[in-house]
């Protein structure tokens, strides 16, 4: 990203407003440039490494101003007003409220209003704004990139270096642009969008890249869409994906608890218009999709790019020429208990999860509740929505929300990362299938044995209707196979 | 950080594309809250399996571990790159790092190299047919020693330089605070902080 490029791409101007010290040298030998940050989300699993660090080397947390904690990872999602009742997972918690208050970091926890999923968190409180860059000890921090922020996942040690020092000391990345034009079909969102994308580079295929969502498609969509997109560009190899922000990003941040105001205001949205990647802009490298032609899509495997339309069926090892893509077919099969040529709407599962960073927000729900409205349950399916954080639980609840899906037969649990990573109670039992709308797929990520499909919050709820993989296109018609014991 | 140059120990063959963090370190060891301690662990979940490789001699005292493409994809979580020092790793070769994985280890002082697929198939080889072979991993030189094998390897020149001198990234940055103080007295007075705390109507 060189600084005096005529046209620049939006990562570019992000980047380039932020460099405190310009890297010494060029090409290969180039050392890092120091980076500001402007937000670092905090949390109780990457963090007490990292506090601890501070301590043993009597350094000062230097913008405590800048930061701000949650606790999302290990909190249970029912009877939040207990103890925890997992030892570690309480004392986990506890060394983060003790952490935040000796550095005085402002921290939202368990039973308060603002607590929630960091990334769900931060946009709500209106403190992911355009053109920052935004950090946090998790990979998902990709997600703050849907308000045009370079916004990205770090590791404890880095956690120690933001808190030590409010920057950090990167390479400039790579830009690759994510243009995606035409119209959605009904029944086909965001998530569709991104597992499309990540199917078609690869799990490796955006690494060392910023990834830049462009197009008409992604114009149409609202933030809550947007922060789906984003969310899952780590899943592609990316470490941040970024949309420019526009009319719609704005709408969304005013009136927030930490939007600007009055002459701020202006003042940001006048240099919030600045920030679109500029005509003429190279990107290193280019992808394109047709939305028009994307259907829902649902993952196989256990890798996120192990993924293929709905209507499709489970590929076999044969159709891979790569040996290794062929080893790792056969692997994830093996584990998935599937059998290749299987019609996806065939495959039967035993949980719906709702919830997650990707798709926890009230549009994700109100999506969701519309297919369920009204419906009933396949009565062997265990249905469970976890609202992204404790406002959007209250804000869904306002709605009645939690009346369809307590109607329908799912469970209304508390807010928090829950079944996505399963470090609380919320596990998958050993061979147990899920359609889950989370972000990984991987090997016992929901539960030790526990097997994954991703899927879209409409295509989870048609899910749990009919008890096999569906989309809503299918509730008209009576299942097949779902009541055949 | 303590200094390495050159390390030499046993290959150890992961013939698997994707091992993602997950599968390093499953997300329940992640409640603790030290930064040592994670031998147990690393690959817990695979290593319950008896043909595992790290469940058979002389893998077990392995130091140099060989994978497939796309090594330490998924969660950011560090405690992959602890698992496996931990474990008594000092280098993972791959044709192929996620970035983040990349980052820690360069932070922690694993050696993360990558070398050619092709290579990596040749090293496979070699220490599957001769297991207890021993790879050497030459950051001066940067190169990859296993058997008659002889593989260069790619390694970003600051990251290599740090793991040579052995040196500490807060106290290197620290040297610029003055500069960062420049820096935050011209940001833009419209930046959000986050304290006082400001909260939605409720």
């Amino acid at each position: 990203m060189a600084a005096h490029q005529a046209a620049q791409t939006l990562a570019e101007k992000v980047w380039n407003a932020h460099v405190v010290r310009k890297g010494e040298g060029t090409g290969g030998s180039r050392q890092p440039d120091l980076i500001y940050i402007d937000l670092h989300l905090v949390h109780e699993v990457t963090s007490p490494q990292a506090f601890e660090g501070l301590r043993l080397t009597g350094r000062q947390l230097r913008r405590p101003d800048l930061t701000i904690a949650t606790e999302d990872h290990n909190t249970p999602t029912l009877e939040i007003d207990k103890p925890i009742a997992d030892l570690t997972s309480r004392t986990q918690i506890e060394t983060l409220r003790k952490n935040c208050a000796e550095f005085g970091v402002r921290l939202h926890s368990l039973g308060d209003k603002e607590q929630g999923i960091v990334h769900v968190v931060g946009p709500q409180l209106g403190l992911t704004q355009p053109g920052m860059t935004v950090v946090c000890g998790d990979s998902h921090t990709s997600t703050h990139g849907a308000f045009g922020a370079l916004a990205f996942g770090i590791g404890t040690s880095e956690v120690e270096h933001v808190m030590a020092t409010q920057s950090l000391s990167l390479k400039p990345f790579k830009t690759m642009a994510i243009n995606v034009e035409g119209t959605l079909k009904p029944g086909v969102t965001a998530k569709d969008i991104i597992l499309a994308v990540i199917a078609k580079i690869g799990t490796g295929g955006g690494q060392g890249y910023v990834l830049e969502y462009r197009g008409s498609a992604i114009r149409a969509l609202s933030m809550d869409a947007r922060m789906t997109i984003c969310n899952m560009s780590i899943e592609a190899g990316a470490r941040a994906g970024m949309i420019a922000p526009d009319a719609i990003t704005y709408e969304y941040i005013n009136g927030r608890p930490h939007a600007p105001q009055g002459a701020d205001w202006d003042a940001a949205v006048a240099e919030w218009d600045t920030l679109a990647t500029d005509q003429g802009a190279a990107f290193d490298a280019e992808v394109f999709l047709d939305a028009n032609e994307l259907e829902p899509f649902v993952t196989w495997g256990t890798n996120p790019g192990q993924g293929v339309s709905l209507s499709d069926k489970v590929p076999a090892p044969e159709d891979f020429e790569d040996e290794n893509a062929r080893a790792a077919c056969e692997r994830a099969l093996d584990y998935m208990g599937l059998e290749a040529g299987t019609p996806m709407k065939e495959i039967r599962v035993d949980t719906v999860f709702l919830g997650s960073c990707t798709n926890s927000r009230m549009e994700d729900l109100r999506a969701a509740a519309s297919i369920i409205q009204g419906q009933e349950k396949d009565p062997d399916i265990r249905m469970i929505v976890v609202p992204g954080s404790a406002r959007v639980r209250l804000e869904a609840e306002a709605e009645g929300l939690d009346k369809i899906f307590k109607e329908f037969g799912a469970e209304w649990r508390f807010a928090g990362c829950s079944m996505c990573l399963g470090m609380n109670p919320d596990q998958l039992a050993e061979g147990e299938r899920c359609a889950s709308t989370s972000n990984r797929n991987f090997e016992g990520r929901q539960g030790k044995g526990g097997r994954t499909h991703l899927v879209s919050p409409i295509v989870a709820a048609a899910t749990a209707i009919r008890g096999t993989l569906s989309s809503p296109s299918d509730l008209g018609a009576p299942s097949s196979s779902a009541k055949v014991a | 950080m303590e200094k390495i140059t050159t390390h030499t120990g046993i290959g150890v063959p992961l013939r698997q594309s994707n091992v993602d963090t997950d599968q390093i370190i499953p997300a329940v060891y992640l409640k603790r809250i030290t930064r040592t301690g994670f031998e147990d662990a690393l690959f817990a979940g695979w290593r319950k399996d008896g043909n595992f490789i790290l469940n058979q001699q002389p893998f077990t005292k392995g130091s140099v571990l060989v994978a497939g493409p796309d090594f330490g994809t998924g969660s950011s979580r560090e405690h992959a790159v602890w698992a496996l020092k931990d474990y008594g790793f000092k280098a993972v070769l791959s044709s192929r790092f996620a970035d983040i994985f990349r980052g820690n280890s360069g932070k922690q002082g694993l050696v993360a190299a990558e070398v050619a697929q092709s290579d990596i198939e040749l090293i496979w080889k070699e220490i599957e047919n001769h297991p207890g072979t021993e790879v050497t991993v030459d950051l001066e030189a940067r190169t990859v020693t296993c058997g008659s094998i002889i593989a260069p390897f790619e390694i970003d020149d600051y990251t290599r330089w740090r793991l040579m001198e052995g040196l500490d990234d807060i106290g290197l940055t620290l040297q610029h605070e003055e500069e960062i103080t420049a820096f935050e007295a011209q940001r833009p007075a419209f930046k959000p902080t986050t304290l006082p705390a400001r909260y939605s109507q409720p």
